[in-house]
């Protein structure tokens, strides 16, 4: 038997054994020693200094900040900017925030227009596993959930954009149920409840393993029963703007013909995702094939501001094996129904529910200090034991509750009810992006930013659960007021004199890459 | 199976038809990781790379076989021998715009809307045609019969890919006849959640209001004290 094969049967022989075993949970102390000394965010060398623009003199991380320092795809010679749509908002980003932005903003009377760069519904919503934190059970509160939010962002949240988030979540939630959505339920007819890392008390909502898809599938079928217009395969490339600090447009670029598209509006609401398509410091992701960040340079181009744009969740539990599944996500709802994390000698190393960075820093220190198991392919990673969800809830507990787990390792002749599978940390999710206000207004005025394209709402670490609730609490925020805003407003012109201002500052600063961004999508091709 | 045994050698590779193009590649690849191996650009075709948002619906057909299969090319591992194509990422199938707070009887309303459910001849080959092996024939006679909770149940890992739409020969949308019976389920027949209802109506009252005044300015050590986890 190889080493692999000896390790896995370990864990195979140490199930009935551990299946009582206690953990004990980190102290904040603790918790903070083994993020700073094991944890991405904190690793000196992948860092850059933005030399421009409006978070000059801040960190970010390498992959982004060449990005965000990168030039335009639209010359200075641009043909004059005459626009082939006219509304009221463009919706930019057709995921969960984009797509309840679209409704809300329908449903207001607003004349909308949404743009996405794949298809409307392809995104990071649609993959969401977990499911959705709201506090809904008599024993919790959105006090509750606000505390628990809280410290698991290391403090670092933007209290009043938390608050609302929390605050909203039950009224959200039923939102979602009124529009047909199905999450689980107990005999009582009560919404089933169940624990997430960090979380003090049962708070997600969930539709089995396919929470992500089934929100998704249902925003999408009311998008196109409220006949939106959606241009798919036409990402935005450029924002415009008056000149004078408000956006007032955004240049497309379709692609399947390669034009140009301007698009003249009153707001724009920007709603393009994540970025772990950028494979942060060489992580593999769990996220969407366009999560390229898009968003962010052009907003940081055209002069709004960044939160905590250095900080990123790298997800503990990310398939290293087989190869062709690297990145996809093991969802932490296994780990809240009992699945341990052991290492090669078969032995636990951390509580399996401690906050997703303090968990991910524990994997990886396993493996940097010796105990972790290496693939045939190279990588590293310790071992999630799912059957031991089975013995602990009963016979069938993974196949009722995960069912797509199951089909995803089955694909590979894996069967994840009889053997633990291999994980790392895979790149997950940008905690901070674009700074909002209560509205989901940028400092850029009439640039709306709902999803996880904004940032502060979840401070350094989101919990699990809360990134389903923002982008519908915040969707339907930035809906909401950027319909308001329009109602209130008329057309402003359109120019690119911030892409001037913005190569001026560059190349004061002494920026020359030959970067282009936005990336658009990550580059796979192999080169001959 | 043992992680080893799939540990192919380096320099081992094995033959795939792209498209109606021979290649060699190495063994373990998807099929969309073999087409960017073999130097192709994808922007249709790719989405979550996960199997479930439906972008990369494929036919392919394995060494030795007649038949011509469907599946997800993100996640379907390439043998030597298989021949495949990326089929489309979209497939033109009817969508009927409908809003069910018009409705009053969804059960009925679906045969205005989707008249051709009715006439499912059995012939099974949407079920075939699943990538993620729901039983959609029996979904849809499901959804005709009013089983919306059992359609529902069917029909949960529904991507949309719309693979099971060209093989019908009765001209039936399956996976739209399924969103309907799951939206129609959740919308009229599940019952309802007083948790729910009293947690929305207690925020709506204010209940919480003078815990929140406390707890927006209480500085990040008393939070951190704070009784939960």
């Amino acid at each position: 038997m190889s080493d692999i094969d000896v390790s896995k049967e370990r864990v195979n022989t140490s199930r009935a054994a551990r299946s009582q075993q206690e953990m004990p949970r980190l102290s904040a102390e603790e918790k903070d020693d083994l993020v700073h000394r094991y944890h991405p965010d904190y690793k000196k060398e992948a860092y850059a200094t933005l030399r421009f623009g409006p978070n000059k003199g801040e960190q970010t991380v390498h992959e982004l900040a060449r990005l965000l320092e990168g030039e335009s795809p639209v010359p200075a010679d641009f043909p004059a900017l005459k626009p082939a749509h006219q509304v009221d908002i463009l919706i930019i980003g057709g995921g969960g925030a984009g797509a309840t932005a679209a409704l809300t903003a329908k449903a207001a009377g607003a004349k909308i227009l949404m743009a996405t760069k794949l298809r409307l519904g392809d995104s990071n919503t649609v993959m969401a596993e977990g499911g959705m934190q709201v506090a809904v059970s008599p024993e919790d509160s959105p006090i509750r959930h606000f505390v628990d939010s809280l410290k698991g962002g290391h403090m670092a949240n933007d209290r009043v954009l938390l608050k609302q988030l929390v605050e909203e979540g039950p009224s959200v939630a039923q939102w979602l149920i009124d529009l047909g959505v199905m999450f689980d339920r107990e005999d009582d007819g009560n919404l089933s409840l169940r624990a997430g890392g960090g979380s003090s008390l049962p708070r997600l909502l969930r539709c089995k393993d396919y929470t992500g898809l089934e929100l998704m599938r249902v925003l999408k079928d009311c998008v196109l029963n409220e006949e939106v217009e959606v241009l798919e395969f036409s990402p935005v490339i450029e924002l415009l703007t008056d000149g004078k600090g408000s956006c007032t447009g955004a240049i497309l670029k379709d692609l399947d013909n390669d034009r140009r598209i301007v698009v003249q509006a009153k707001t724009v609401i920007l709603a393009t995702g994540g970025i772990g398509r950028l494979h942060i410091q060489g992580f593999p992701t769990s996220n969407h094939f366009g999560a390229t960040g898009d968003g962010l340079s052009i907003t940081y181009r055209a002069g709004a501001s960044l939160t905590l744009q250095d900080t990123f969740q790298y997800h503990p539990t990310g398939a290293v094996f087989p190869e062709a599944m690297a990145g996809l996500l093991v969802t932490e709802a296994i780990r809240s129904a009992g699945a341990h994390l052991l290492n090669a000698k078969g032995e636990r190393f951390v509580y399996e529910l401690e906050t997703r960075d303090a968990v991910a820093s524990a994997v990886i220190r396993e493996c940097l200090e010796g105990r972790g198991i290496q693939t045939p392919a190279g990588r590293y990673g310790v071992w999630i034991d799912m059957p031991l969800v089975d013995q602990i809830n009963g016979e069938g507990t993974l196949e009722k509750r995960f069912p797509n787990m199951i089909r995803q390792f089955s694909r590979y002749d894996i069967d994840i009810r009889k053997e633990p599978v291999l994980v790392y940390p895979t790149l997950h999710y940008q905690n901070g992006g674009i700074q909002i206000d209560a509205e989901g207004e940028s400092t850029l005025k009439n640039l709306f930013v709902a999803g996880e394209a904004s940032g502060g709402i979840h401070g350094r670490n989101r919990l699990m659960g809360n990134s389903l609730l923002d982008i519908i609490v915040y969707g339907k925020r930035a809906g909401a007021a950027a319909s308001k805003r329009a109602a209130a407003s008329d057309f402003g012109p359109l120019s690119l004199d911030h892409l001037s201002r913005f190569r001026k500052e560059r190349s004061e600063a002494g920026v020359n890459s030959d970067v282009v961004s936005p990336m658009l999508f990550p580059d796979y091709v192999k080169k001959q | 199976m043992s992680v080893t045994e799939t540990q192919g050698r380096a320099s081992e590779t094995i033959a795939v038809e792209i498209m109606g193009k021979k290649y060699r590649i190495p063994p373990g690849l998807t099929m969309l990781q073999a087409m960017w191996h073999t130097g192709h650009e994808l922007v249709r075709g790719v989405g979550c790379l996960g199997a479930v948002c439906g972008a990369c619906p494929s036919t392919y057909r394995t060494k030795g076989d007649t038949k011509i299969k469907t599946t997800l090319a993100c996640q379907t591992q390439v043998e030597d021998g298989m021949s495949f194509s990326l089929t489309a990422s979209y497939y033109p199938d009817k969508k009927v715009v409908y809003h069910f707070d018009e409705m009053k009887d969804p059960k009925q309303d679906l045969f205005h809307y989707y008249p051709e459910a009715a006439l499912c001849r059995n012939c099974d080959a949407c079920t075939v045609a699943c990538p993620k092996g729901i039983d959609v024939r029996t979904g849809v006679w499901k959804a005709v019969f009013g089983d919306f909770k059992d359609a529902s149940d069917l029909f949960l890992s529904c991507v949309m890919c719309s693979l099971c739409v060209p093989v019908c020969i009765a001209d039936i949308a399956p996976n739209q006849v399924g969103l309907f019976a799951r939206r129609a389920q959740g919308i009229f027949f599940e019952e309802k959640k007083p948790q729910l209802s009293l947690r929305v109506k207690e925020i709506a009252d204010g209940k919480f209001d003078t815990e929140w005044e406390r707890l927006m300015t209480l500085p990040d050590e008393a939070i951190q004290a704070e009784s939960s986890v």
